[in-house]
């Protein structure tokens, strides 16, 4: 079976610096794959990307049939590709019901709202408090929720551990085991592999603007020695 | 008789009134360049020249095709915003991606082309338009004698104001419009056609300041330079108000105008000038304006 997302020599600028390189990686469908790489490597940049945020880019984006790398950024999201970006991009004027359903749907089999607030009891405490009122942990839940709204095949998720408290880390890792149950297809960027060997099935590891490695979870253990020297951990 | 510092009080409630109704034009407009601003980031300096449109078609569309008043106020404020459309579509968006002086100097060039057209097609003089049969006449309200049309012009500008304001507070569309205008591009990858929703954005306030324009038409002369003279009042109140600040600019607006017909009362000779004082002071006190976010 073609995998639901493909990625094939891609190359992206900011301006006129280069920074992806001839990017490779696939992701079959109710895959999790993880993107590990230090800061800096353009795991960020790959995401916006494929996403046609960076529309400075060359080489080839297939989604479920779906050319990207000919459809406007607004069409993407159509497509069923969902994107939580690494800042979060939760917003302020906007309460967090509103936050929650600002993207408009794009598919059926989508969380709903009742569903969402029951994986997130939180959210739906706070539903009418200004969506930046959140601690930063309650706000990653809002940034993913709000995808899992829309009916969207496979989100695009930049390192939503970052900056978080073990607890609430346990808690994304559970959500994104709930997803992986229901279907959803995930690329995670991420520095923590220790929460990631607990919800990835794939890894790739970025360096410098390409994918220097490919390797199954369960070659998480052979691997620790390059992952510690190539993630400086 | 009751008086206020030495003046009767219904020459106070008389200028609060005069007040009210310029501010009624301050608020509409500053609604419109404030609603503008806050997501395109430009300074729509063709602001008075919408204005001056709405009230030239409600005219046009009296003298050459007979229709009234009532026509005019919903097709006027359409034709301007359609215009706005097109103009946003066709040329505006180019400019984006450039600095932001280039849609203020954009808009400003748009401002002399069509005040300058339409002073070569009509003269710069002005000509009146009439009052609607039904809001002719006036009430005495004891303590000032109110031309009934100028009441209209506050209710009907509350109105306007108070229907932007929900759209924007209270709708989906409205929450894309916030939304976008803290970070259009998320809200384009969540699957939003922001560039359309910004066409529509400068649609609305083309057509505001058109319907400002046909409100205006029976109490001022309909001139080709009505709108360069309100205009540089209605940049003073935003900058006041602060820039992007959607209930600011309208309660700036009403504001403005009351202290600019109180001030008629103690001290006329400085009624032309007091907004700017005000503005001067507030630049001081507070640059980013009286609602505005410090950046
Ligand atoms: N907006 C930008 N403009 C210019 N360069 C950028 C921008 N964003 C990121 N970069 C550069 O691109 C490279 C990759 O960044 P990024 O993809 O964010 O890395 P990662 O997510 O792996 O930490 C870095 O060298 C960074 O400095
Ligand atoms: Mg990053």
């Amino acid at each position: 079976m073609a995998p639901l997302l493909n990625v094939a020599g891609l190359q992206a600028w900011y301006g006129e610096s280069h920074i992806l390189h001839g990017v490779d990686l696939h992701v079959n469908a109710g895959e999790t794959i993880c993107i590990l790489g230090r800061n800096g490597m353009g795991k960020t940049t790959t995401l916006r990307s494929i996403m046609g945020i960076l529309s400075k880019r060359t080489g080839t984006i297939t989604f479920d049939g779906t050319d990207l790398m000919k459809t406007s950024l607004h069409n993407t999201a159509k497509a069923g590709v969902g994107f939580v970006p690494e800042e979060r991009g939760i917003f302020a004027t906007l309460s967090v019901q509103e936050n929650l359903m600002l993207p408009p749907k794009v598919a059926e089999g989508g969380m709903s709202v009742d569903e969402i607030y029951t994986l997130f009891p939180n959210l739906k405490e706070r539903r009418n408090s200004p969506g930046t009122k959140l601690s930063g942990g309650e706000q990653q839940m809002l940034a993913m929720a709000r995808i899992l709204r829309t009916g969207a095949k496979c989100l695009l998720l930049d390192e939503p551990t970052e900056g978080l408290a073990p607890v609430i880390i346990q808690a994304i890792g559970d959500v994104l085991r709930t997803l992986k149950a229901r279907g959803m297809t995930v690329v995670l960027v991420e520095q923590n592999f220790r929460f990631a060997s607990k919800v990835a099935d794939r890894f790739y590891v970025m360096d410098h603007g390409t994918m220097v490695a490919e390797f199954p979870v369960a070659d998480l253990p052979n691997r620790m020695a390059m992952l510690n020297e190539t993630l400086g951990v | 008789m009751t008086t206020i510092f030495g003046y009767p009080l219904v020459v106070w409630m008389g200028q609060l009134l005069l007040g009210l109704i310029n501010g009624s034009f301050y608020a509409m407009l500053s609604l419109g360049l404030a609603v503008i601003f806050g997501l395109l980031r430009v300074i729509n300096f063709a602001h008075g020249a919408m204005y001056m449109l709405g009230a030239f078609v409600a005219l046009l569309m009296a003298t050459y095709l007979g229709l009234n008043y009532w026509v005019a106020l919903f097709v006027a404020p359409l034709v301007v915003a359609l215009g706005g459309a097109i103009v946003e579509r066709t040329m505006l968006s180019r400019l984006y991606k450039l600095d932001h002086l280039y849609g203020l100097l954009f808009t400003f060039g748009l401002a002399l082309l069509i005040e300058g057209t339409f002073r070569y097609l009509f003269g710069a003089s002005g000509q009146p338009y009439p009052v609607p049969a039904a809001l002719s006449g006036g009430v005495n309200l004891g303590f000032m004698f109110l031309p009934i049309y100028r009441g209209w012009v506050i209710i009907a500008s509350l109105i306007a104001c108070l229907a932007v304001w929900l759209l924007i507070e209270k709708t989906k569309l409205g929450s894309y419009l916030r939304a976008s205008t803290e970070n259009p591009v998320l809200v384009q990858s969540f699957g939003v056609n922001v560039p359309l929703l910004l066409t529509l954005t400068y649609a609305l306030g083309a057509g505001l300041a058109g319907l400002a324009g046909v409100l205006a038409a029976p109490i001022y002369q309909v001139s080709p330079l009505m709108g360069t003279n309100i205009i540089i009042i209605v940049f003073a109140v935003v900058v006041v108000g602060g820039m992007g600040s959607i209930l600011g600019a309208i309660i700036t607006g009403y504001m403005l105008g009351i202290a600019e017909g109180l001030t008629k009362v103690i001290y006329p000779e400085a009624s032309n000038i007091v907004i700017f004082v005000i503005m001067a002071i507030v630049l001081i006190l507070r640059p980013a304006g009286l609602f505005g976010k410090d950046a």
